[in-house]
């Protein structure tokens, strides 16, 4: 990935350049909502990328942890303490830095299960549209089938049978992983036929012909001259699915198949405050699912904005 | 049209063949199956003499032959936590899942068509925009959450709905109904909302898409130029061409609830085939995984080719497979 | 119009079927989990022996107070060989059967098979001896004082029925098909099945025919059970009157569930103690990262653990006040609990911080701790919180809460370093605590604990009757145990049933719904 980038920039006009004086750009300038969307995600991401030093507490380490703060309301409710501005769960984890450390959890499971989507989608997508024939067939059919199939039955499905090939003993600790694998195998379709259909435009553009006949190696051309050409609709497709890829990972969290309670992912938070919900305990629920909530939503808006403003043809 | 079937048929027998070997490995690979079958205090000759009988040391080949013929037959064996044969427990549990299915599309069918049409018709209301908008919220709203504050407002809070399982259901012999008793009824509106939802919002994305397209037009033009009134227009024509891709939808849909049917059923704790599996997985309960596995490949496959037929049969333009 | 009048119809068969419930009183009632059989002699399982104590009886049973009550004995007297029963006269099947002398023998030796899951109560009985058609004669090994408290969940099948319907013997594990016994169930009890779809709903009517028909207080007509696993879903259901009772109400609900109207919580101390086991007997523990030898077998880092649990805490936060921090494993009501040893070690971070120091690990050490999250009240929660209390003297504990099915085997295989484990006590006597929990060899003690005197006590308690003698070694074994530490206890456990104010159901100390005894206004 890093050679190819340094190849683009290295071209003028530069990747900025070009990015700042698009039309993108000018449409996104002129939608809020896209301006708000593009905010509020850039401001979750950033706070639970930066969870462990913005944080009050570190709720990951048990040690920190005192059972005797548990079930502390809001700062602002009778019984609550200044300390803990949106109160304590029900083993003493201070909220405010369990969202934040949990939504980092979700978010990273997010990306990097949209990434191994994208890595597999488009690199099966490429091959699929250079090389055509018998490769392409096998590909393609495969891709036509799993979209039928709607993504979070898979990545239940394969979570389900991911969790149940590991021992017992390790499926905490390789819970996470498996979640993103699950997640990230739903995805690659989209990906590939994207791709697929930009490379076969790619392909019998002039200068792969040229590449071609100099005997270039086929891999050289993917990555040089294909690959750049559809990182557009790919990062569309990509924004999309990060939406997604959440939404899965809360959803498989709350039904108790992904993120440990001990490490909580903002799912397992409020899979783990549905139990407290009857029991007036509504903070440990409603503040996770109101983050979780408003991040998809900056995230589904932006998508959409991006999908309108990059590619017409995808909608 | 029949080159166009038999691939479509040999697409799909591929599907179940993939799938299979999947289900058939996780019986060897998660677990040794004789450990899941006897008591830890079963002696070596116990166990020797389930593998025998089992054919646990025939050739892979051979034992996953044995496996699909079992399945063709809907034959999984027994479940190792229910001790009961799950080709019976998941027929038990289909009515329920079915039922669940059949309500939430007719709610999806009815509402987003019903909105659809009007956003697309009456485009620049306030009440369209707050429909556009607010189906955006609904689309990033996951379906645990919508079930849980559905459940908190109107089994908890209001006390109108229960909050779980089936309520009144009457055994008709071979299906079990809620359609039949007010009970019923009440227990299922809660979980057919949740999980028509998402559906509907995609429903009704679909349908103002379609009915913009269809009033721009020139057949519209033409009949608004012969004079007919706006409501002939609208519902006699427009909204008539637009069901035709919306018909396809249906079974795309279908496929859609029955996927996040696993969620509403946990949520709601309804009896049905999802609620299941997830307590299957749980307990690693590797016949039940398999055979439910199996059943909604099955489901997909079916469905997708029934809508490839219908697609064939609206519209014979359409080469789908040709590349 | 035609349609019209077919809606007519329904609604006015809806009606109908609506007043049809209504003239009864309906027991509603759910909790976390399915009995797993309705075979009498398949599973011993708690909420499988309460079910099927609807349905079938045993000669002996207890009541809510666990006091021995005659069911379908009517008395029983015994012999240096054994016992011998009166038994109930004009009792009928639920098929119309005679209940008889030979259908105890049938269902001793039923209960005696390979498959039957009640061996070991039942092989106390060496023979079943008929005397007449209501007398029989349990014959025993030598003397059994207790034998009337080992068979109260024995229950009686008929002959006749088993053997026409092909399950003479119970459901086996190794079945490839489920046995006609699993759904179908013919008792003597006071409600028959009605229909069963397992792990869905379970409906259970009145036995009109049933001897002890006017001679109890119940009068619940019907008795539906539908499982919730979820906990928070189980509160809802009786929060909005779906059900009229929950057996296993969650612990942080129970405040709410007494403040809603015509709801209430009743509470009693259950026969249970939940403790953590360490295991002190293989050389290098499989999980934690000290090789080539094992931290607890040395007592300083025993007691450091015992120390660094606050059971305060756990019982003020996460039990909502609902149960007892004890120092031993046994509770309360069993004979060798003692004010004293029910004294939990006390809570000091500094103290077990400087004898693991002591003991050689001033920076702690790593440990897997194995956690049911199914079986006690809020025991994964319980564990989570011993995770960071015992993250506060260095250790690093990696928890591992799976379902009870995969739970036990780790603690009956012995493989588990670090576990929780939680123990009832139906004998009433500390002679089943040591012989599972403590004897070298228990078969439940995965801690590899052995002391020469309390294996030596163990055995002679066995067939002591010096009652002075006895205690004075119990008493004397429990001493050794206090010292020795090879368990962390935690506490006893506290009961709780929530139910509809209009229900009136004694609560019994073994968790154990009598609908016999239940009353609904």
């Amino acid at each position: 990935m890093t050679e190819h980038t340094e190849d683009v920039s290295g071209k003028p006009p530069s990747l900025w350049a070009r990015i700042l004086d698009s039309d993108i750009t000018y449409s996104f300038l002129r939608t809020p909502s896209a301006i708000i969307a593009a905010a509020i995600t850039l401001l979750a991401v950033g706070a639970a990328l930066l969870a462990p030093w913005i944080a009050p507490f570190n709720p990951f380490d048990p040690s920190q942890i005192s059972l005797w703060d548990g079930k502390l309301p809001p700062a602002w409710a009778e019984g609550g303490q200044p300390q803990y501005l949106l109160g304590t769960d029900n083993q003493g984890r201070d909220m405010l830095s369990t969202i934040l450390y949990g939504g980092r959890l979700s978010i990273i499971v997010g990306i990097a299960a949209v990434c191994l989507g994208m890595v597999l989608g488009v690199t099966l997508g490429v091959i699929s549209g250079y090389f055509g024939g018998m490769v392409d067939a096998v590909i393609m059919r495969f891709a036509d089938v799993q979209l039928t199939i709607p993504g979070i039955l898979l990545a239940i499905l394969i979570n389900g049978i991911g969790r149940a090939a590991l021992p017992l003993e390790f499926r905490e600790e390789f819970a996470i992983y498996v979640v993103i694998v699950a997640i990230g195998l739903t995805d690659w379709p989209q990906f590939a036929r994207v791709t697929r259909g930009a490379t076969l435009v790619e392909v019998n553009k002039e200068y792969v012909q040229a590449a071609r006949v100099i005997d270039l190696p086929g891999w050289l051309i993917m990555t040089r001259h294909i690959l750049p050409n559809v990182m557009r609709p790919v990062l569309v497709l990509a924004t999309i699915g990060l939406a997604l890829a959440i939404i899965a990972e809360a959803t498989l969290s709350f039904l108790g198949q992904g993120i440990p309670p001990t490490t909580p992912s903002l799912g397992t938070l409020i899979r783990v405050g549905n139990e407290f919900l009857f029991s007036g305990l509504w903070w440990i629920t409603f503040f996770p699912a109101i983050a979780l909530v408003v991040l998809v939503f900056a995230v589904n808006l932006l998508g959409d904005w991006m999908r309108d403003a990059l590619n017409p043809k995808l909608r | 049209m029949f080159a166009f079937i038999l691939r479509r048929l040999a697409q799909s027998i591929l599907v179940m063949a993939v799938v299979s070997a999947i289900a058939f490995s996780l019986f060897n690979f998660v677990g040794d199956p004789v450990n899941n079958m006897v008591g830890q205090d079963a002696t070596r000759e116990d166990r020797v003499r389930i593998r025998q009988e089992l054919g646990l040391d025939d050739p892979v080949l051979t034992q996953y032959v044995r496996f699909l013929g079992n399945a063709v037959q809907g034959e999984f064996g027994l479940s190792y936590r229910i001790k009961r044969p799950v080709d019976q427990l998941i027929l038990e549990r289909l009515p329920a899942t079915l039922e669940l299915v059949l309500v939430s599309a007719v709610i999806a069918l009815v509402l987003g068509i019903t909105a659809g049409v009007y956003t697309g018709i009456q485009r620049n209301s306030w009440f369209s925009r707050f429909i556009l908008s607010s189906s955006l919220v609904g689309v990033s709203l996951p379906t645990f959450i919508i079930g849980i504050a559905l459940i908190y407002i109107f089994a908890v809070y209001l006390r109108w709905l229960p909050s779980s399982g089936r309520g009144g259901v009457v055994d008709l012999g071979w299906w079990k109904t809620s359609f039949l008793t007010i009970d019923g009824w009440r227990a299922i509106l809660l979980p057919a909302l949740t999980l028509s939802l998402f559906q509907t919002t995609m429903i009704l994305r679909l349908v103002r898409a379609e009915m913009l397209e269809v009033m721009q037009s020139d057949f519209i033009k033409f009949a608004r130029a012969r004079g007919l009134s706006e409501r002939a227009i609208n519902f006699g024509h427009a909204l008539k061409n637009t069901l035709v891709p919306v018909i396809t939808i249906i079974g795309i849909n279908i496929g859609g609830l029955i996927a996040f049917s696993v969620i509403t059923e946990t949520v709601f704790q309804w009896p049905g085939t999802g609620l299941m599996f997830i307590q299957a997985v749980d307990f690693v309960d590797v016949p039940i995984m398999s055979a439910y596995l199996c059943f909604v490949a099955l489901v997909f496959v079916i469905v997708n080719l029934v809508v490839d037929l219908m697609y064939f049969a609206i519209d014979p333009r359409i080469r789908i497979g040709a590349q | 119009m035609k349609f019209a009048k077919y809606l007519g119809a329904s609604v006015a068969a809806l009606a109908l079927m609506a007043s049809a419930a209504s003239a009864q009183n309906v027991l509603r009632w759910t909790s976390q989990g399915d009995a797993l059989t309705l075979d009498p002699h398949s599973q011993n399982e708690g909420p499988t022996n309460a079910m099927n104590g609807m349905i079938y009886e045993s000669l002996v049973s207890r009541d809510a107070d666990l006091a021995l009550q005659p069911e379908l004995a009517e008395s029983w007297e015994s012999s240096a060989d054994g016992w011998t029963f009166k038994l109930r006269k004009g009792v009928k099947f639920h098929d119309g059967a005679d209940f008889t002398a030979e259908d105890v023998v049938f269902s001793f030796a039923r209960a005696n098979e390979e498959s039957s899951d009640f061996k070991e109560q039942a092989t106390n009985v060496a023979s079943v001896e008929v005397i007449d058609d209501h007398t029989v004669k349990l014959r025993t090994d030598g003397p059994n004082p207790i034998l009337p408290n080992q068979m109260t969940s024995i229950y009686m099948v008929d002959k006749g029925w088993a053997e026409a319907n092909n399950v003479v013997k119970p459901q086996d594990f190794a079945a490839k098909d489920e046995t006609y016994a699993v759904r179908n169930a013919n008792g003597t009890g006071p409600f028959k099945l009605v229909s069963r779809a397992p792990d869905e709903l379970t409906v259970l009517d009145r036995n009109p025919d049933w001897w002890g028909e006017g001679q109890f207080p119940g009068n619940i007509d019907r008795i539906e059970y539908r499982p919730i696993a979820n906990a928070a879903t189980r509160v809802a259901a009786l929060l909005s009157g779906e059900v009229d009772f929950v057996l296993d109400p969650p612990l942080q609900d129970l405040k709410r569930i007494e403040g809603a109207a015509g709801l209430k919580v009743t509470t009693v101390a259950q026969i249970r103690s939940i403790f953590f086991g360490l295991d002190q007997g293989v050389d290098e523990l499989r999980t934690s990262d000290v090789k080539g030898k094992n931290p607890f077998k040395d007592v300083r880092v025993r007691e450091a653990f015992n120390l660094a649990v606050d059971k305060e805490a756990i019982k003020r936060v996460v039990m909502e006040g609902l149960s007892f921090p004890t120092g031993i494993i046994t509770p309360p009501g069993v004979l060798g609990n003692t004010p004293d040893n029910d004294t939990p070690y006390g809570f000091d971070v500094e103290k077990a911080k400087s004898l693991l120091a002591d003991a050689g690990y001033p920076n702690g050490f790593s440990i897997q701790l194995d956690c049911p999250n199914n079986r006690y009240n809020n025991d994964e929660k319980i564990c989570q919180a011993a995770v960071a209390m015992l993250a506060k003297i260095g250790v690093k504990v990696n928890l591992d809460a799976i379902p009870k099915a995969q739970h036990f085997p780790k603690i009956q295989n012995r493989t588990s370093d670090f576990y929780m484990l939680g123990w009832g006590v139906p004998t009433l006597d500390s002679h089943y605590v040591f012989q599972y929990l403590l004897e070298g060899e228990g078969s439940w003690n995965a801690t590899g604990y052995s002391n020469p005197r309390v294996n030596e006590i163990t055995q002679v308690i066995a067939t002591e009757t010096d009652l002075a003698k006895r205690t004075a070694m119990i008493d004397e074994a429990w001493d050794i145990v206090k010292a020795e530490m090879p368990y962390v206890p935690i506490h006893h456990q506290v009961i709780a049933w929530a139910m509809s104010e209009n229900l009136e159901a004694p609560i019994g100390a073994d968790d154990a719904l009598r609908p016999r005894f239940a009353v609904m206004k």
